[in-house]
């Protein structure tokens, strides 16, 4: 069986502009999303709080146990429905942590059914301090810095087979977040500058692959960032996870392309780099889609099947994934065309 | 082409491979088999409790100075010095005031002689009075500190041992934390209730002079405090508070405690804590029972008052018992605490998670089931999708499925729910590798090559590509690794395996099984 016929031949490069055009949309609405909600949505694990999940042995109404919670010092409580329809399970979240000492779980309990009028079941109770809560957030956007960094150490070498200007990449890249960690800077701030300072290199040093690879691998984070916070979901532990996960899967369809865009580079020089680079893009166009639809399908299994807890989570999986065979078509490859002009320019 | 020799290892790994995972993979279906131990699953998946825990250091270093000023008092008066006046000024210092030239000669040598430890901050002498400032170096304080979460870890281990939990984790976590997990927990209460209790018992004396009501009114003498008796009915569940007025003088503490042990009074019909004092405590408990004959002896717990019996006569002999309405759980409690000691300073939590153990079960049920939907999605697509060879790949995948599953209890990782993610996403991603292959394979045989010379040429120009790709997933994972918390670590453990895993399966399994089919033989067609 075949899905994709080994002559076809798109010409996804002519329609770079178009491409262009609708990643820069989907970035500005990313970036828009994100600056109206003031920045990522934190989840407990980041923002602090408490978290409770609570199943009711029969069906009750949110207002109920709002009514309940209203009794108890619980400040401005949320109640949302959670997982399945039919379940009457809720979770309840609170900003004020340090509530669950000993015997809340108790009172609790009493509280929710005297409310409800239904048998309660505590499963769940997530507390996080404020201390704890930026403790996380530095760690995990610590982990995104780092993951950055070697990734971007890596490809630089390895796509441009030159360790010695991967070696100033690191060199630099550390030297840059060392100077300015002197000056306090937040570490969003830093993982800016370190990005582009990454780019600055990467143009400097003419490595264009690895420029490539992280302009499609910001494209695709930024935008799963983006869809995140249009929907409205929180950022947890377990989502740092799954973008670290999209940073590393999403580079595995770009290194494809590249592979065969430096092979027919030797064997078809005499052509125009833009037909090499949509070549390359259709020959391997068919693993590029198959790699990802296996992927998939374990993912919207489990988003579908996995349960309320891992369901951002997968969320976040899939439309990384999305996200990520699109751009190891249409951003990755067409930038490494930017540099024809640098060249003819030059 | 590769030469044939290389050929002979593969098989033995694969064969090695694979009985190793079925020696480890094995005890989590069943545990009796082999002396390896069942897979290990997070508090997430098995239900349990986590806490962090912060030890208020500064309380302790706050105690020592209270202890040092308490004791400074105490011996200027046993000396016999006069007109002296020892006093806590903002927060950490001491100030010690004294006039009258004996007097001043008197602290000097008990500061040398006593208390060395402490820094001299400031003196000023006009006259004959001298007032001094002083404080406790860094390098005390740090120690004291130190010292008082090392305690804390040590205290709360002996707790949690005596209460009685399969597999308690209690470790240190940086300068003044500590990390509890306690899996498969039920009475989370009880445990939090037994964990963060500072367990201080102190015996201080009733103040008579005054009656608390009026003390309530018009304010504590010097030197005395209102505490209260709180007591619980346990048929309304009402709360009574009974107010004592308690001198704030410490006769006796309980760091003199040996033991302590859960009675039942049959006349009262409840329960009491008996405890015993070592030859000192037991020493200090005669005499403080002698000189104060007739007057009330308040047992204090945590600053609440649990009885304040009058001393009858002089008590030898070292034991005594604390009563209150305690349930049998409450009394058992309150023994084990005692027992294990108090904390040397007040923790409070800073990080709790609590999973039952139905939502445990639920997670894994569900996350199964999605690996076995997804995993049969996929098997069904490559054997449609590649026929023969898609039939190479799913036992790959199978392969590949075996050896991850026997990594957690291999190198005793913990299963969580994110690695049960991890291990549904490698099962994805796991073919990928093959797809890659095939492709090129494909391609290869669109220009005409020969079958073998096609498997030969897409094997050797996929295998780069192969490792490139699952490097930057590795790098992820190991990094996801580093900086993560437990659930997460877990996610990427079985990520790493999962991408070590399939490589292997892709580059080494598949390979051999091709070069096996297509050695020593004129195959025309491969079914691909």
């Amino acid at each position: 069986m075949q899905f994709i016929r080994p002559d076809i031949n798109l010409d996804f490069i002519g329609k770079r502009k178009f491409a262009f055009v609708f990643s820069l949309v989907i970035i500005l609405i990313s970036i828009g999303t994100l600056l109206m909600h003031g920045g990522p949505r934190y989840g407990i694990d980041f923002a602090g709080g408490t978290l409770i999940q609570v199943q009711f042995d029969k069906p009750t109404e949110i207002a109920r146990i709002k009514s309940g919670l209203n009794s108890m010092a619980f400040g401005q409580a949320s109640v949302q429905q959670f997982g399945e329809e039919d379940a009457s399970e809720y979770l309840i979240r609170t900003d004020i942590p340090g509530i669950t000492d000993a015997g809340f779980n108790e009172s609790l309990r009493q509280t929710l059914a005297e409310a409800t009028g239904a048998g309660v079941e505590i499963r769940r109770v997530e507390m996080v301090g404020p201390q704890v809560g930026k403790d996380l957030r530095e760690k995990a956007l610590k982990a995104m810095f780092y993951a950055l960094l070697f990734i971007t150490v890596y490809i630089s070498g390895r796509f441009e087979l030159e360790w010695l200007k991967s070696a100033v990449m690191a060199v630099a890249l550390i030297g840059a977040v060392y100077v300015f960690g002197l000056f306090n800077v937040s570490i969003p701030f830093l993982i800016l500058i370190a990005l582009l300072v990454t780019l600055g290199l990467f143009w400097i040093l003419n490595l264009r692959y690895a420029m490539g690879a992280i302009v499609a691998l910001i494209h695709d984070v930024t935008i799963t960032v983006g869809v995140f916070s249009l929907f409205n979901k929180e950022f947890t532990l377990p989502i740092i996870a799954a973008l670290l996960t999209i940073i590393g899967y999403s580079l595995n369809d770009t290194i494809i392309v590249y592979d065969r865009i430096r092979e027919n580079s030797k064997k078809l020089h005499k052509n125009p780099l833009a037909t090499i680079i949509n070549r390359s893009i259709n020959e391997t166009l068919s693993r590029t889609l198959l790699t990802s639809l296996t992927t998939l399908m374990v993912v919207i299994t489990l988003f579908v099947l996995g349960g309320g807890i891992i369901h951002d989570f997968a969320f976040a999986l899939l439309v990384g994934v999305l996200i990520g065979t699109y751009s190891s078509i249409y951003v990755a490859s067409p930038i490494l065309l930017a540099w024809q002009r640098k060249s003819t320019a030059g | 082409m590769r030469p044939l020799k290389n050929i002979a290892w593969k098989p033995v790994v694969i064969a090695a491979v694979i009985l190793a995972a079925i020696i480890y993979i094995l005890p989590t279906f069943n545990p009796a088999l082999w002396p390896y131990k069942k897979i290990n699953l997070g508090l997430d998946l098995q239900g349990g409790m986590h806490l962090v825990l912060q030890v208020e250091t500064d309380k302790s270093v706050d105690s020592t100075l209270e202890r040092i000023v308490q004791e400074m008092r105490e011996r200027s008066r046993r000396e016999g010095l006069q007109k002296i006046q020892v006093e806590r000024i903002d927060g950490n210092r001491i100030q010690v005031t004294v006039s009258g030239q004996t007097n001043i000669t008197g602290i000097q040598n008990l500061l040398d002689e006593e208390f060395r430890d402490l820094r001299e901050q400031d003196r000023s002498l006009a006259a004959d009075k001298l007032a001094l400032v002083l404080d406790l170096p860094e390098q005390e304080t740090d120690r004291i500190k130190e010292l008082a979460t090392a305690q804390a870890l040590e205290t709360i281990r002996n707790r949690i041992d005596q209460f009685g939990v399969a597999e308690p984790d209690i470790r240190r976590q940086g300068e003044r934390r500590i990390l509890i997990q306690l899996p498969g927990i039920k009475d989370t209460e009880r445990a939090k209730e037994l964990i963060g209790r500072t367990a201080q018992l102190e015996f201080k004396l009733v103040d008579e002079r005054m009656s608390p009501e009026t003390a309530l009114k018009n304010g504590a003498p010097p030197g005395s405090e209102v505490l209260y008796q709180v007591n619980v009915d346990t048929d309304t569940q009402r709360t009574f508070r009974n107010p004592f007025l308690i001198k704030k003088r410490t006769m006796l503490t309980g760091e003199y405690l040996t033991d302590a042990r859960v009675r039942y009074d049959q006349d009262q019909r409840s329960y009491y804590v008996a405890i015993d004092f070592d030859r000192k405590g037991g020493r200090i408990f005669e005499r403080v029972t002698g000189d104060n004959i007739h007057k009330r002896l308040a047992i204090v717990l945590d600053d609440k008052v649990h009885s304040a019996p009058e001393i009858q006569d002089r008590i030898s002999g070292g034991s005594a018992v604390i009563t209150g309405s305690f349930t049998a759980e409450e009394a058992e409690d309150l023994a084990i605490v005692l027992r294990a000691g108090a904390l040397p300073a007040p923790v409070t939590v800073l990080e709790e998670r609590t999973v039952g153990p139905s939502l445990g079960k639920d997670s894994i049920n569900k996350g199964l089931m999605s690996m076995m939907v997804g995993g049969i999605l996929v098997i069904i697509f490559m054997v449609i999708y590649y026929k023969g060879a898609g039939l190479l790949a799913d036992s790959a995948l199978l392969l590949n499925i075996l050896s991850v599953g026997a990594v957690p209890s291999a190198i005793k990782a913990t299963l969580t729910l994110p690695g049960i993610a991890a291990f549904i996403l490698t099962i994805g991603m796991a073919v990928d590798a093959n797809v890659i292959i095939f492709e090129r394979i494909r391609e290869e045989l669109n220009i005409g090559k020969p079958p073998r010379a096609a498997v030969e040429a897409g094997y050797d120009r996929a295998t780069l590509t192969i490792l490139d790709a699952n490097v930057t997933t590795l790098i992820a994972a190991v990094v996801l690794f580093q900086f993560g918390t437990g659930p997460v670590k877990g996610f990427a453990v079985t990520l790493s395996m999962g991408v070590i895993a399939s490589m292997f399966t892709a580059l080494v399994f598949t390979r051999v099984v091709f070069d096996t089919f297509l050695s020593g033989r004129k195959v025309q067609r491969i079914s691909i």
